[in-house]
């Protein structure tokens, strides 16, 4: 504010981030002990992922990557990903590439086990999907940056912290679509389950989850995206990984790292993305995945073909 | 006991719908609730389904049959009164309670068939078994004889989205019959059905039920369908039921003019029976009678034949004018008497369409109970009369799976957006 000219002040000050942070303060007082344990733990995990993707060769594992495409797509997603992969190998990102991979399996792996169930249990109550509503709104509009402030506090510079943040800010999608999942399969489906004497864990286990899966496959897609760019904006706290490459180029304004980072996480968001799209708009019964796993563990009785009159 | 038994059922759809069932029971109609934005389904049903019985729900579509059924079985509980089942309240059940009454007790065909979409035909067929904790081989095996049952053989391992709206429909009855529970519920499942093999599913349910005794509640918006299944049919109209009789209670006897309009819509041919055209057996001989006494009462009746019964009414034969007046000398009738040919000897429930046949080869039939004795008799030109009064009725059907004759605008309205 420039000196010496006064606004009008009808309105009040609103200390509301003050607030915020009085608040946040004793939280982190009282439960500190506590964040340093899970911070210990998700390092560890996010360590050991990390380490077992750049264990192997490189080529190896961008081999197996395009069999993983080739199974649950077709034979060109599979070229496209190990094209993809060599020339992530070729711009030697290959090990922060492999860092930034797990910090967004990790994270995704824990928006999903929060935000699944959390949407289950908003499908099924009105009152928790209108408390669940804003909170999501919330978090979904707040920069991404914003989320940085209160988990490095609480978690300190480093992968913790980044992944926390990267999991608030890919959680949304998660509880949204799998409630809509839900929500949309047909009630009279679901009272067919009711009428012949199904519990509602059965329902949901049978019924409503399997008729949900192609809206909750686009969530897990929807979570993915949002990790990723989380996970390279992370790089800010010490995400490490591409991230990291992001950041060194930018203070060093060393453009050729910088293509190469901002490449390989492009490489990177094509095939995961391409990866989950696939799965969830696949129709049941199809799919080279449950072709092998039928060749294998079908009887011979199961297997002649049904008559078709 | 009986197997169902709806005791004062309300279904008023909206926030306050105990409200609406108070203001319906003090009098005020459908219309000013529906003001107050809420919508009564059902209101005040009662009635009773033995054991063994097709008891049939019959009106147009809007007239809360669905509803009502819903509330047998407790997926839509009633904002009043109760349901039982076998003498236990499936109303007031919950939780474990109700999931056995469910597995055990009832099943239900949905009107828009909803089958398991992710699910093969037999593992729909199957669900029932499966919530019942039938073992994998056992329900598949018990599954595959219901779809057989429904004509649906080779079809066990396709998805229900490949087979036609008519086909998944008869998954429908298949997963209900596979359950095997001691009620069915059956809500418009054979309106996907085309007339042929519709009308083969009605003799099959009628004929199942005869063999293994299921209780049955059906429902439908066709009032052929249900003179032809139903042992007692229910007629609803806007959520209230208006008669509930036999088919023929409700043919010759409609409680009122929105019955009697529909009946009027009937291929009476069908439902009408030969007890219902008879006539009185008022002018017949007696065997002991002489031949002029007999003659006397040809010619005054202008009869060119007379039925002959013995003293329990048993009938014995007949005997011709000409014949009489010629051995006018006899003792008395019983020589010139001629046994009555098999085809000219109905029993009471012949129905109409099955008289015609006869009609064409002898100018009255007679109608003889199981024991033997003569109930009535249908002369010729009875049997032309009933049968004008039903072609009369067949002018104003165009087809024999539609409800034509509406009461009013609105609810053909209703009837065509269903
Ligand atoms: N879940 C519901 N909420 C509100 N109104 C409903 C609901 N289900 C049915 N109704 C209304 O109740 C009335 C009866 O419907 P329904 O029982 O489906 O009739 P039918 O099966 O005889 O066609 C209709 O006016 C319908 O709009
Ligand atoms: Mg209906």
């Amino acid at each position: 504010m420039i000196e010496g000219t006064t606004p009008l002040t009808i309105v009040p000050p609103l200390p509301v981030g003050e607030l915020f942070e009085t608040g946040f303060d004793w939280f982190k007082d009282t439960f500190d002990a506590a964040f340093d344990a899970i911070g210990d733990f998700i390092n560890s995990v996010i360590d050991g992922f990390a380490e077992l993707l750049q264990a192997p060769e490189p080529l190896v594992l961008a081999i197996v990557f395009a069999l993983l495409a080739w199974l649950v797509r077709d034979w060109k997603l599979a070229v496209g990903s190990l094209v993809g992969m060599v020339v992530i190998i070729g711009m030697d990102m290959w090990d922060p590439a492999m860092e930034t991979l797990a910090l967004v399996v990790v994270a995704t792996l824990f928006a999903l086990v929060i935000g699944i169930p959390l949407g289950i249990w908003a499908a099924r109550s009105p009152a928790v999907s209108r408390i669940l509503k804003p909170v999501m709104d919330f978090m979904q509009t707040m920069p991404g940056f914003v989320w940085l402030v209160p988990v490095v506090i609480l978690f300190g510079i480093g992968v913790a912290g980044a992944m926390v943040a990267t999991v608030i800010f890919a959680l949304p999608p998660a509880v949204r679509l799998t409630e809509l999942g839900i929500r949309q399969v047909d009630s009279e489906v679901v009272e067919a389950g009711h009428a012949f004497g199904a519990g509602s864990r059965q329902i949901l286990k049978d019924i409503q989850l399997p008729l949900a899966l192609p809206t909750l496959m686009a969530g897990v897609n929807q979570v993915i995206m949002l990790a990723l760019s989380m996970a390279v904006i992370a790089g800010l706290v010490g995400g490490g990984g591409l991230g990291n490459e992001v950041v060194s180029a930018i203070s060093t304004l060393d453009l050729a790292l910088g293509f190469d980072a901002g490449i390989s996480v492009v490489i990177l968001a094509i095939f995961l993305d391409r990866l989950t799209a696939s799965i969830g708009s696949r129709r049941p019964g199809h799919g080279r995945l449950r072709e092998l796993r039928d060749r294998f563990t079908r009887t011979p009785a199961d297997r002649t073909p049904a008559r078709v009159s | 006991m009986p197997a169902i038994e709806a005791h004062h059922l309300y279904k008023v759809f909206g926030r306050k719908g105990r409200e609406g069932v108070r203001r319906l029971e003090a009098g005020a109609d459908t219309d000013e609730l529906k003001k107050a934005g809420l919508t009564p389904a059902v209101i005040d049903a009662s009635f009773t389904v033995e054991e063994g019985e097709i008891f049939v729900v019959m009106g147009l579509s809007g007239s809360g049959k669905s509803t009502l059924i819903r509330m047998i079985n407790g997926l839509h509980p009633p904002t009043a009164g109760h349901v039982e089942l076998y003498g236990e309240n499936i109303t007031a059940a919950t939780g474990k309670d109700l999931r056995r009454l469910r597995r055990e007790r009832i099943s239900m065909v949905f009107q828009h068939f909803a089958l398991f979409p992710h699910r093969s035909v037999i593992d729909n067929a199957a669900y029932g078994l499966e919530t019942q904790g039938v073992a994998k081989e056992e329900r598949r095996r018990r599954a595959h004889e219901a779809l057989e049952l429904c004509g649906l053989t080779g079809w066990d391992e396709h998805l229900p989205s490949e087979l036609s709206g008519g086909m998944q429909q008869r998954v429908g009855l298949a997963r209900a019959l596979a359950a095997d529970t001691d009620i069915l519920l059956m809500d418009e499942a054979f309106s996907a059905l085309d007339p042929l093999i519709r009308r083969d599913m009605q003799d099959q349910l009628i004929e199942l039920q005869q063999k293994l005794g299921k209780t049955i509640l059906f429902i439908t918006h066709d009032l052929n369908e249900a003179m032809r299944i139903g042992d007692r049919i229910a007629m609803m109209r806007n959520g209230r039921i208006v008669q509930v009789g036999t088919a023929e209670e409700i043919l010759t006897d409609p409680a009122n003019d929105y019955v009697a309009q529909f009946v009027a819509d009937v291929d009476r041919t069908r439902v009408l029976t030969a007890s219902s055209v008879m006539e009185p057996p008022a002018a017949v001989l007696g065997a002991e009678q002489g031949p002029r006494a007999a003659h006397k009462l040809m010619r005054e009746h202008q009869l060119p034949a007379m039925f002959v019964t013995g003293r329990d009414r048993t009938l014995k034969g007949y005997v011709t004018e000409d014949e009489v007046g010629r051995h006018l000398d006899q003792k008395d009738i019983t020589g010139l008497m001629k046994p009555v040919p098999d085809f000219a000897r109905v029993t009471p429930d012949t129905s109409l369409a099955d008289l015609f046949g006869p009609a064409a080869e002898t100018p009255a039939i007679a109608v003889v109970d199981d024991a033997g004795r003569l109930n009535g008799v249908i002369p010729r030109i009875t049997l032309l009369a009933a049968l004008a009064a039903a072609n009369e009725s067949e002018v104003t059907t165009s087809s024999e799976t539609e409800t034509v004759l509406t009461p009013d605008i609105d609810e053909m309205k209703e009837a065509v957006r269903d």
